[in-house]
């Protein structure tokens, strides 16, 4: 060895985050998406409540580069759809049009919206010529002639949010109580300890059922949304909370604790100072793990019709109409909002794992 | 083993004791109570009563009493077995729990086999041909499985067994059978719906069972005893199934309690996708109508449901691994 590095912790935590190359991708696809999810007003076409009446229940059109006569074009269009009623079913079908194309333009004006809720805004990212008749809708449209692809982006902001929210909250909760236990032990531990057993032997999904369905239908969108994230951590913070308290128990004994203790510092000091950064990662990797359990709760709550209601647009309440057969024979691209769910849990999970390896940076070291 | 029962039995008070007062919380939580819900019905057809016979109602259900007499009252009531009336339904709590709630046991019953039967094979080979092919796709089934709301898999397969073979899945019975009493056509065309729920409730537990199998056995396949044996000549299948896979499997039995409050919950929500004749959509239907003697019963059964399995588990745990029997807790 010529050279001497030093590498600080997350320095080297990095390091070997980086080598697993799934939760590199993992954390990728969530970076993307949540940027989607705070620019979702600039990036769709459309608002989320605006009505398209030519199309209705209209299938996904393709974005082409080439057109009918095989001719390349740099700037991609779609094509106009021409509907026909079946004449011996009644139902409505789409097919494309060959003869118009609509280029798509990007910046354009379209509908105007609230950017934040901070100021007025009428620039989208992209969509065809707004003064013309053609229209573009990349995922289809639902019942009431509703762009799929600006409603999943508008979902993705209160969906992905409501994770990280909720895990906010399960973090505090679980923290806080698993912390007092393992560190105070004796009665407050064993009420904790049994509390968590309670919690953890109750099925969560008609609990969350029934505290959500309680939620008085008078409260305002963003109130129903803290509400469902309340009841969604307030019976998430358990695993959190044995984690914490395991870690706490095994730590208060080691020489660093008892040194500081012996030196003078107060409780807090040492929780606070020296105990907590230990294993925060462990809780950093623990909380990643916990936030799909909290995006598919809202998802399934929304789904059944007790959790977010519309006008509120979620994944979960985007799935709500494709409830039953018909309309997911009819309509199947309704169910695209629960790819997206699939995609982002499955990245936190991946994101998770690799957090989880490079949470010790040390583990692989001392064995290389 | 006898007092480990006993101690296990007692312990199972508490929670319930619990839950009971949750489940009683959740019942107050509406704005109204069933009374004001009932006068409110009546009005609205025309009816109004008497004052009288609004108190008369009101003491009917206790509601002249102070709060901690209306749990008494009302658990009291739940442990003899009278869970109130459904307004909802106009008829005994008891009548509508009782013919679903068999399904409910079934169907969840059938997916902590059906997740087991496919999990611990593919754990067990997973670990032995650790980071094969078959290793990675199969951990990669399981993170989509684990990764998919329930309910989603259930609208997929709807999708799927609809635009490839024309069918339509749904409820527990055929048109014909629904209402027919019991024979043993009914029972197989019972069979020949049950497995759609039960495949797509077993999923989702898949994914951590296979890996909790694989991480059990590995752990278990480096220790000396495997080389020993293994240096003996002792023949490889036998060796792995008789030794380390029994060893392995071990933790898995406590995995029950981990699974079924699982299990249950995602009976509840594929239960209503698929129209099920089982508590799930009985739920949902009183909680939107804010029946809530119907709902609390409802959860509080499910929940006793899954404490009771919980029990079972560790029982069971407990004769196979003597271990755990003399442990003090």
């Amino acid at each position: 060895m010529s050279e001497l590095r030093e590498l600080t912790p997350g320095q080297l935590a990095w390091l070997k985050f980086r080598r697993h190359r799934l939760a590199m991708i993992a954390a990728g696809s969530l970076i993307f998406l949540y940027t989607i999810a705070i620019f979702c007003e600039f990036i769709s076409p459309y608002t989320p409540e605006q009505r398209n009446s030519r199309a209705i229940n209209a299938p996904p059109m393709d974005v082409r580069f080439f057109d009918a006569e095989g001719q390349f074009n740099f700037r991609p269009f779609v094509y106009d759809l021409e509907l026909t009623i079946n004449p011996d079913t009644w139902m409505r079908e789409y097919e494309e049009d060959a003869s118009t194309a609509y280029p798509i333009r990007f910046f354009t004006r379209g509908e105007p919206y609230e950017f934040w809720g901070l100021f007025e805004a009428e620039r989208h990212l992209f969509s065809v010529d707004p003064n013309g008749p053609g229209y573009i809708h990349w995922f289809g449209t639902d019942s009431l002639g509703r762009d799929v692809f600006s409603r999943v982006l508008y979902g993705a902001r209160v969906s992905l949010s409501i994770g990280v929210v909720g895990v906010g909250l399960t973090l505090f909760l679980g923290v806080l109580l698993g912390g007092f236990a393992g560190y105070l032990g004796g009665i407050f531990d064993s009420a904790v300890q049994r509390m968590t057993e309670v919690l953890q032997s109750i099925p969560t999904l008609p609990l969350w059922m029934a505290l959500s369905a309680a939620l008085p239908a008078a409260w305002s969108p963003i109130t129903t949304y803290f509400g469902v994230t309340i009841i969604l951590s307030l019976f998430g913070w358990t695993t959190l909370a044995r984690q914490v308290r395991g870690r706490f128990l095994a730590m208060r004994e080691e020489d660093f604790v008892v040194a500081a203790r012996l030196i003078g510092a107060n409780d807090q000091r040492v929780v606070f100072r020296h105990m907590l950064p230990s294993f925060s990662s462990h809780i950093i990797t623990t909380a990643t793990l916990a936030v799909p359990a909290m995006i598919l709760g809202e998802t399934a709550l929304s789904f059944l019709g007790i959790g977010l209601r519309a006008p509120v647009v979620s994944w979960g309440v985007l799935l709500q109409q494709a409830q039953n057969y018909q309309v997911i024979v009819m309509t199947p691209w309704l169910l695209l909002p629960g790819a997206f769910i699939v995609v982002t849990v499955i990245a936190f999970n991946l994101l998770g794992d690799g957090l989880r390896d490079a949470a010790d940076p040390y583990s692989s070291l001392r064995q290389q | 083993m006898r007092n480990y029962l006993a101690r296990r039995l007692l312990g199972m008070i508490p929670t319930l004791a619990v839950i009971s007062v949750l489940v009683f919380i959740i019942i107050q939580l509406p704005e109204g109570d069933i009374v004001t819900s009932t006068l409110d019905r009546l009005s609205a057809t025309g009816v109004d009563l008497s004052d009288d016979r609004i108190q008369n109602l009101r003491a009917q259900y206790n509601l002249d009493q102070p709060l901690p007499i209306q749990y008494l009252g009302w658990i009291g009531n739940f442990i003899t077995g009278d869970m109130g009336f459904s307004y909802l339904f106009a008829r005994p709590v008891n009548e509508l729990v009782w013919e679903r709630i068999g399904y409910t046991l079934l169907i969840t019953v059938c997916a902590l086999i059906f997740t087991w039967v496919m999990a611990l094979p593919i754990g067990i080979y997973s670990a032995v041909r650790q980071y094969s092919i078959a290793d990675y796709s199969f951990t990669t089934i399981g993170l989509i499985g684990l990764a998919t709301p329930n309910f989603l898999i259930a609208l997929v397969l709807m999708y799927l067994g609809y635009s490839w073979f024309g069918l339509s899945f749904g409820g527990l019975f055929s048109p014909e059978y629904l209402n027919a009493p019991w024979s043993w056509e009914r029972f197989t065309d019972m069979l020949s719906h049950l497995w759609i729920p039960v495949v797509v409730i077993g999923t989702s537990g898949m994914a951590i069972t296979m890996r909790l199998m694989r991480a059990n056995l590995l752990d278990e396949l480096k220790k000396p005893y495997v080389t020993t044996a293994r240096a003996k000549g002792v023949p490889p299948l036998k060796l792995l199934l008789k030794y380390p896979v029994r060893i392995a499997i071990n933790p898995f039995i406590s995995t029950i309690g981990l699974l079924l409050p699982a299990l249950i919950s995602g009976e509840a929500i594929v239960g209503v996708v698929l129209n099920l004749p089982t508590t799930g959509p009985l739920l949902v239907q009183a909680l939107i109508a804010q029946d809530m003697y119907l709902a609390g019963s409802l959860i509080m059964l499910l929940s006793m449901l899954t404490v009771v399995g919980m029990l079972l588990s560790d029982l069971l745990l407990a004769w196979v691994d003597p271990r755990i029997r003399y442990e003090r807790t």
